[in-house]
């Protein structure tokens, strides 16, 4: 590979020095966060309840501390931009938030599917041509073609999370958050949005997902950073991140349940396992252990 | 085997004279069974669910809870036998307080004040919200509020406990919370039907599982055989848990092998690796 080429893609996109928040009324609810995103990225977070990833998403595009006040330490450059020194919707261009539950994220206002899209557009007087491509494209690539008349409360939850993130697309940011976007889906809904994200970082978009559902992450996520009580507990690969068992069992989080049968099998056995974080993983893994004995 | 506690025979339901939820639904649950009911949105799990307490009637067909219809019984006194935990919390909090939240089951049941008490005190511990007494429901997570309308049902002493999405908006810790609370609740001698989409914890929790699409029961059977077939799973695009596709791959390359948890496989795997 040549170098110009690797270090094109290593290029960080945001960089967090030393980042700490407290909300007015709950302290260190981020500490000493101190980290780079790289363009291209998939950038998965992990933790339990209350460990400041809803936090960590919102302080990417300057929700926190702008809309939520309390106070800062540290910063966070977004594209070279500080986020403390500019607005939240100066930074709605650079970073696209989607939110767990997709009513937080429709205006609510709009009739139809393709005026929610377009509705952020015109709010910053978009032309109309303009607002239409991007509109069209957006809806594509969330696979909502053919639903541009419908009304977006009729729709089910994966395809009103699926309008929520064509919404955000249609800005075309930099980077695309996504905060739990399928907690509260049902399996269709669920395989439906993950499928548009993993499209969205086949295609090479620079993406940060917060999500419980660890054993759909190990697929898609180039490295998990694994937050508890507001501080960085892990921040590597997502394989070395999710083999490491006991410390994710210990401040509450399963790893794939692959991943835990390694390592059980491992401490049984007394043997070297290699550990799986994916299905094809795990089968060539216990497929050749259990045939070569 | 311990007695027939519901009984659903042929039951339909039409919410409208174009939604029909229900079309010719039959259960029987015996008492201390652990049972998950399963299926997409809109497949009629909790129509399903609302009819067990009495909340919905059938259409036609009926609903027999320890012997009444529930038909002609008022509905305070099957869902005193069973309570139901709505899928979403705000449908069910209506009070100020965590503390009235959970009075309020016990109190309308006649209980003197030391008794609902007793009752809130004991509720709250099991869910994990001793402490929270005073605080206001909505100042809770998600979770937190999960729990707490368990809690409330929890307080009335249900014989069948029917819980709606319990893991929606809980983490990994809030799961085995779930996981040790239902198993404590059966270990009583409680009937608990649990409606979720999370297949891990379906293995995890229940002995039997029922499968609902369109409105009708397509599958009835111990957990580990509904959640091993796959052509009927795929009629629901409902994806087995993690481990049981993990034994069908291994089954497919010739390595013969059942199980539905991680405990399970560790057992079996760990066997034949030390014999080999």
């Amino acid at each position: 590979m040549r170098q110009g080429d690797e270090a094109m893609s290593k290029e960080p996109i945001v960089v967090y020095e030393n980042f700490s928040y407290s909300y007015p009324t709950t302290p260190n609810a981020l500490v000493d966060i101190d980290l780079k995103i790289d363009r291209g990225e998939v950038f998965g977070v992990i933790g339990p309840n209350g460990a400041g990833k809803s936090t960590f998403c919102k302080s990417l595009n300057g929700l926190v501390p702008h809309f939520y006040g309390g106070t800062v330490k540290g910063r966070v450059l977004v594209d070279g931009m500080d986020t403390l020194e500019h607005t939240t919707s100066e930074l709605s261009m650079k970073v696209g938030l989607v939110f767990q539950e997709p009513e937080t994220q429709l205006s609510g206002l709009a009739l139809t599917v393709e005026d929610e899209v377009g509705f952020g557009l015109s709010m910053l007087g978009f032309p109309s041509e303009v607002i239409r491509k991007r509109t069209r494209e957006a809806l594509e690539k969330v696979g909502l073609k053919g639903f541009e008349k419908r009304s977006p409360s009729e729709l089910s939850g994966g395809e009103q999370q699926r309008l929520a993130i064509a919404t955000v697309l249609a800005m075309e940011p930099e980077i695309m958050v996504l905060d739990e976007p399928v907690a509260l889906l049902d399996p269709i809904g669920k395989s439906e949005v993950l499928s548009v994200v993993k499209e969205l970082a086949v295609e090479g978009s620079t993406i940060v997902i917060a999500e419980h559902e660890i054993e759909e992450l190990a697929y898609f996520a180039d490295r998990i950073l694994v937050l508890n009580e507001g501080r960085m507990v892990s921040l590597d690969d997502s394989k070395r991140v999710l083999s490491e068992v006991e410390k994710l069992k210990k401040i509450g989080i399963d790893p794939p349940s692959v991943t835990e049968l390694a390592y059980l099998l491992e401490r049984d056995l007394g043997i070297k396992l290699e550990y799986p974080i994916t299905l094809p993983q795990a089968l060539k893994i216990f497929g050749e252990l259990m045939e070569g004995g | 085997m311990g007695e027939k506690i519901i009984e659903v025979k042929d039951v339909w339901f039409k919410y409208s004279e174009e939604v029909t939820a229900l079309r010719g639904v039959s259960l029987e649950v015996t008492q201390g069974e652990k049972i998950a009911l399963i299926g997409q949105n809109g497949s009629g799990k909790t129509t399903l669910a609302k009819h067990l307490n009495g909340l919905l009637k059938p259409t036609k067909g009926e609903v027999i809870v320890k012997g009444m219809n529930t038909k002609e019984t008022p509905t305070h006194v099957i869902t005193n036998i069973v309570g139901y935990v709505f899928q979403n919390p705000a449908h069910q909090i209506f009070t100020k307080s965590v503390y009235e939240e959970v009075a309020y089951g016990p109190r309308n049941q006649g209980l003197s004040k030391e008794e609902v008490d007793e009752r809130v005190r004991m509720a709250l511990e099991l869910v994990d919200l001793s402490g929270y007494e005073d605080t206001h429901p909505y100042d809770l997570n998600y979770g937190q509020m999960k729990l707490l309308t368990i809690a409330s049902i929890i307080a009335m002493q249900p014989e069948v406990y029917v819980l709606d999405e319990p893991t929606s908006g809980q983490d990994h810790m809030g799961r085995r919370k779930l996981v040790k609370l239902i198993d404590m609740l059966n270990r009583e001698g409680k009937t608990v039907i649990v409606i979720t989409h999370d297949m891990r914890f379906v293995a995890e929790t229940s002995e039997r599982t029922i499968l609902m699409a369109k409105g009708k029961i397509i599958g009835d059977g111990p957990t580990g055989e509904i959640l091993s077939n796959t052509e009927l799973l795929k009629q629901t695009a409902i994806k087995p848990p993690q481990v049981v596709q993990l034994c069908e791959g291994l089954r497919e390359r010739g390595i013969e092998l059942h199980a539905l948890t991680i405990q399970e496989a560790r057992e079996i795997l760990r066997e034949r690796l030390a014999a080999s």
